[in-house]
Formats: structure tokens, sequence, C-alpha cells
């Protein structure tokens, strides 16, 4: 389990968050997309870092039960995605309700 | 169960055991429930956003150059975090200990930036109680926050062991956990940084 590349895998996975992490705060600040469009991008690049670190630092599909972990998080996401875009879609433009 | 004294070495130390498995599976069902529990405080703070009741609103408050620093210092911290594991894994102690020590400075570093910052709104007039956006606000970040803090306290407590005893596979394990949790707290963070802070300075 012990890969000679590991540190290799630490330092690119540290770059890309670094990227991911400049790159939204240049497209919110420095430009002028729609809103919409920043607000997708940002979150898109938010759910890569997501990525990043689950599989570069978290270890996620390692171990005998890797695809029970790896469901149970997917499964977590999807709860919170439904949570918290169906909050917003009742909240914010269900305006039938005011 | 399987004989403790049986050594798979072809595994890491914290899964060479049936016990350390079940627990490290059990870290990930508990990673998977605070997923969960930050998307209500996500969906309450985005539902909230715009409720300012005529008080300060996000662009008013949020400091760029405050927010980044905490940012860098929070995923830099998960890095070195990554490293300790790593070196654990080589099974070295000191070089466990001393990216371990590091990430836990570079936390300690955001803790306080985030202190400062909730102390300087609420010296703006703009606390818990102003509106609901700031309730919403405080919530999200505080609870965020004080997950930071309890994996300060957690990961000193289990540097004393490691310390202590060295790598077992009941110490090795206990790491790699904590390692598992604050990793975790900066997947958080990354999401409040772009729902909160970089949303907060466009809306």
């Amino acid at each position: 389990m012990e890969h000679p590349n590991t540190l290799k895998k630490h330092i690119f996975g540290f770059l890309w968050s670094l990227i991911l992490t400049f790159a939204a705060l240049l497209i919110t600040l420095r430009t002028n997309l729609p809103l919409g469009w920043k607000v997708t991008i940002i979150v898109t690049l938010a759910f890569f870092q997501l990525i990043i670190q689950l599989l570069y630092f978290m270890h996620l599909t390692e171990g005998d039960s890797k695809w029970i972990q790896v469901v149970n998080i997917v499964y977590g996401l999807f709860v919170a995605i439904v949570t918290v875009a169906g909050s917003i879609w009742i909240m914010l433009y269900n305006t039938m309700t005011h | 169960m399987a004989n403790p004294s049986q050594v798979d070495t072809s595994k890491p130390l914290e899964y060479q055991s049936e016990d350390g498995k079940l627990k490290i599976l059990g870290i990930w069902a508990f990673l998977g429930a605070e997923i969960v529990l930050f998307a209500t405080l996500f969906a309450t703070y985005l539902s909230l956003h715009g409720q300012t009741a005529g008080g300060p609103t996000s662009q008013d408050l949020f400091e760029v150059k405050e927010f980044m620093i905490e940012t860098i210092l929070l995923l830099t911290s998960s890095f070195t975090c990554g490293l300790a594991v790593m070196e654990m894994r080589k099974g070295s102690k000191k070089g466990y200990l001393c990216w371990m020590l590091v990430t836990l400075l570079l936390g300690l570093g955001f803790l306080v930036m985030e202190i400062n910052e909730f102390a300087t709104y609420v010296s703006e007039g703009a606390g818990l109680s102003r509106s609901a956006f700031l309730s919403a606000f405080f919530a999200l970040v505080g609870t965020h926050g004080a997950h930071v803090t309890l994996g300060i306290g957690w990961v000193l407590l289990v540097l004393y062991q490691v310390y202590k005893q060295g790598f077992t596979p009941v110490t090795a394990r206990k790491a790699f956990i904590t390692g598992l949790y604050w990793h975790f707290l900066d997947v958080v963070w990354i999401f409040i940084f772009t729902a909160v802070y970089l949303l907060g300075m466009v809306s």
C-alpha cells in the first residue's frame, strides 16, 4: 500500500488546491461574468477541491471497506446537495408562498 | 477477530487489526453524518443571507485579505497533516510529530484569526443577534471553528500518546483517524470560503 510516489502525490494535491482557491478568488473578484456563471464556476471548483482532498490526502479508496466508504460519502453528499439546493429553491425562489 | 500477533505487513499499521479497520470505517460514517450536519447550516445561511434587517451586509463585513490568509493557513495545514500520516507509514515517529506540530500551529493561527474576525464584527455592532444573516453566519462559521478547536485538543492528546508509546496498531489508528478529521475540517472550510466569503463579496 505504500507508494513510492506518495510525496509527489501530496505536493500535487496541495498545488492543485492552491491553484483552485486562487482561481475561484480571481473569477469572483476580477471578472465581469454574470453572477450565475460565477456561482456555477466557483461551486464546481469547490467540488474539485473536495475530490482532491478525498483522494490525495484522505485515502478514501483504501482499506478492505473502501466501497462502503465511497458509497457512504457519496450518499452524504447527495443528502447535503438536496438539503442545500432544496432549501434555496423553496426559501428564495418559491414566491407562491409569500 | 484476527490474531493480534499476526502481522500483515502488506497493510499499514492502522489497518492490521480488525478493530482498527472497523474504527476507520466508523470515522467515515461519522464524516458522512458531519457532511449532512454542515449541509443544514449551509442551507440556513444561504436562505437567510439577504435578511440583514437594515444591518451590515456580507459585503460591508468581509475582508478579502483576512479570509484568504485563513484559507491558506487551513489548506497548508491539511497538506502538512497528509505529510505527517505519510511519515507515520514510513515508521518515522519524529517525522510524524514534527509535521503534526506544524499542522497544529497552522490550525492555531487560523483559529486566532477567526476569533479576531468575530471580535471585530461584534465590536462593529455586527453580533449574533443583529440580524438573521448574522445569526446564520455565526452558527455556520462558528460550528466550523468549534470543530477546529476540538480538533486541536484531540490531535494534542494523540500526539502525546504517540510520543509516549510510539506507533502500535492502536496509536497508528488514532493518528490516522485524527488525520482524516483534520482533512475534513479543511473540506468544510473550502465550502465556507466559496459559499460564504466569495459569494458574500459579490451578492
